[in-house]
């Protein structure tokens, strides 16, 4: 099953080190840039900058793969339909089929520029812990409100989560097998049904808790971030990388 | 039901974004702060079952429960979606963060339709079980039905090509369609049953909550 837990935030190299404000900005600079991209030379150019993060974030490569993997079979699906359904030169034909040349390059743009924004976004988003980019986050003007939310939401997914795997492992043991039934679909619907009544509880009786114990509406920093001369250095060269993929983006040198 | 990150076309992205912001803006704007807990709760619910595999014959489908979220939270649904996909991609990549404003929009927007359209069919003053298992039966299936048409959209307008692949999935979300509506109406009357109360106190708030002298 999928683990929620932050695997990734564990680490000590630069990647992780690096301040949380650098890293949101870099990601949203880069994924940006990417999303809009059309040159595939640009587009490669980013994968490898994404995965030379990867590498330097010293990560478990096969767990990165797996994520990829899941990532990929939406792109899968683009490859069984684009170079068929693209119109343009034909490339080859198996019987009344053919594979167009622009579609089959179409669909590999579509391949790198989603693996070069997915490498980025797990090498500098999934390295740091979400406290930490809740806190870059408010520095970065994201309203008050989302962040509060993004900060109960991250708790509770973790309660609802052991909650969910509770009453499942219970439904089990009384000897249910999930299968295509009503018995089944209604089972589950009483688990989801149970899971938001528990869950509504206990958010109440969490926030009666710290109104007793003061709370406002307003959360206190208690570790500030500090940004070191070695995040500047890093980040002008992580600018420095994403003017390049413009330039090579808009074909100043490729004429 | 996400949208990888890369494939959709900047004109599509930004109508996302600004849809997905929109809507934000104005749940915002209901938000107190004393809601926030609860909106987390059905936000992180909403993430979870997102992630429970709900057999069919041979395969297995994941569970969007838009309809259920905005029968309980009406606008406030899109700021809970934007959290828990924000989430899921910085966690396990699900989504993604350029296509986020789509993929929210995309779930959201059917959400808050089965707001309204939930409203109409149960009349709230009228406590029939059997009609608010139809009113779940109904919103459950045009919540995905929808939602599954904004994805075909999304991808056609992004690109001629992407047309076929749209419709496929379209299809392919029928029985999803079904299961939903089925489990949403379920799910309503057996929340009404245990404790009716989570249906006027998610609307109304923690305001509700201190009229009534609760809190």
């Amino acid at each position: 099953m999928i683990n929620i837990n932050q695997g990734f935030a564990q680490g000590s190299s630069w990647v992780h080190q690096l301040d949380p404000r650098i890293k949101i900005i870099t990601i949203f600079l880069l994924a940006t840039v990417l999303a809009v991209g059309e040159s595939i030379v640009m587009l490669l150019q980013a994968l490898v900058f994404s995965s030379f993060l990867i590498l330097s974030a010293k990560l478990d490569l096969k767990e990165v793969g797996k994520r990829l993997m899941v990532v990929n079979f939406f792109i899968l699906g683009i490859w069984l339909f684009v170079p068929l359904t693209y119109p343009g030169e034909a490339l080859f034909q198996v019987g009344p089929l053919s594979f167009s040349i622009p579609g089959v390059i179409y669909a590999t743009k579509i391949t790198l520029r989603s693996n070069a924004i997915m490498l980025g976004i797990i090498a500098l988003l999934s390295t740091s812990t979400v406290s930490s980019l809740m806190q870059a986050m408010r520095y970065l003007y994201i309203p008050e409100k989302i962040v509060y939310l993004f900060f109960f939401v991250y708790r509770y997914v973790h309660v609802i989560w052991k909650e969910f795997n509770r009453l499942h492992d219970s439904m089990l043991m009384r000897g249910f097998k999930s299968e295509t039934s009503l018995h089944s679909y209604r089972s589950y619907a009483y688990l989801i049904g149970m899971l938001i009544i528990r869950s509504y509880d206990r958010s109440r009786r969490v926030y009666e808790a710290m109104l007793c114990r003061g709370f406002r509406g307003e959360f206190h920093n208690l570790d500030e971030l500090s940004f070191s001369s070695r995040d500047l250095k890093i980040f002008s060269g992580i600018l420095f990388f994403i003017s390049w993929i413009i330039i090579v983006e808009k074909g100043v040198f490729l004429v | 039901m996400h949208i990888s990150e890369g494939v959709l076309s900047a004109p599509v992205l930004l109508t996302g974004a600004a849809a997905t912001a929109t809507g934000t803006a104005v749940a915002l704007r209901q938000l107190d702060n004393e809601d926030i807990p609860q909106v987390a709760i059905v936000s992180a619910a909403l993430f979870v079952g997102n992630l429970i595999h709900i057999p069919l014959g041979p395969t297995s489908v994941h569970l969007i429960l838009n309809a259920m979220a905005g029968i309980l939270l009406g606008w406030k649904a899109f700021p809970a979606f934007l959290v828990a996909f924000l989430l899921q991609s910085i966690l396990f990549q699900f989504g993604g963060l350029t296509a986020l404003g789509v993929n929210v929009a995309m779930v959201s927007i059917p959400a808050v339709v089965c707001h309204y359209l939930f409203k109409i069919v149960t009349k709230r003053d009228e406590e029939g079980i059997k009609r608010l298992g139809v009113a779940g039966f109904i919103c459950g299936a045009v919540g995905i039905a929808l939602a599954a048409i904004f994805l075909m959209l999304a991808l056609s307008f992004t690109d001629g090509s992407l047309e076929e692949m749209g419709r496929a999935i379209l299809v392919a979300n029928i029985p999803l369609a079904i299961i939903e509506a089925l489990l949403t109406s379920l799910c309503l009357v057996f929340l009404q049953k245990v404790k009716p109360e989570v249906f006027t106190e998610f609307q109304d708030g923690a305001q509700s909550l201190q009229r009534r002298g609760r809190l």
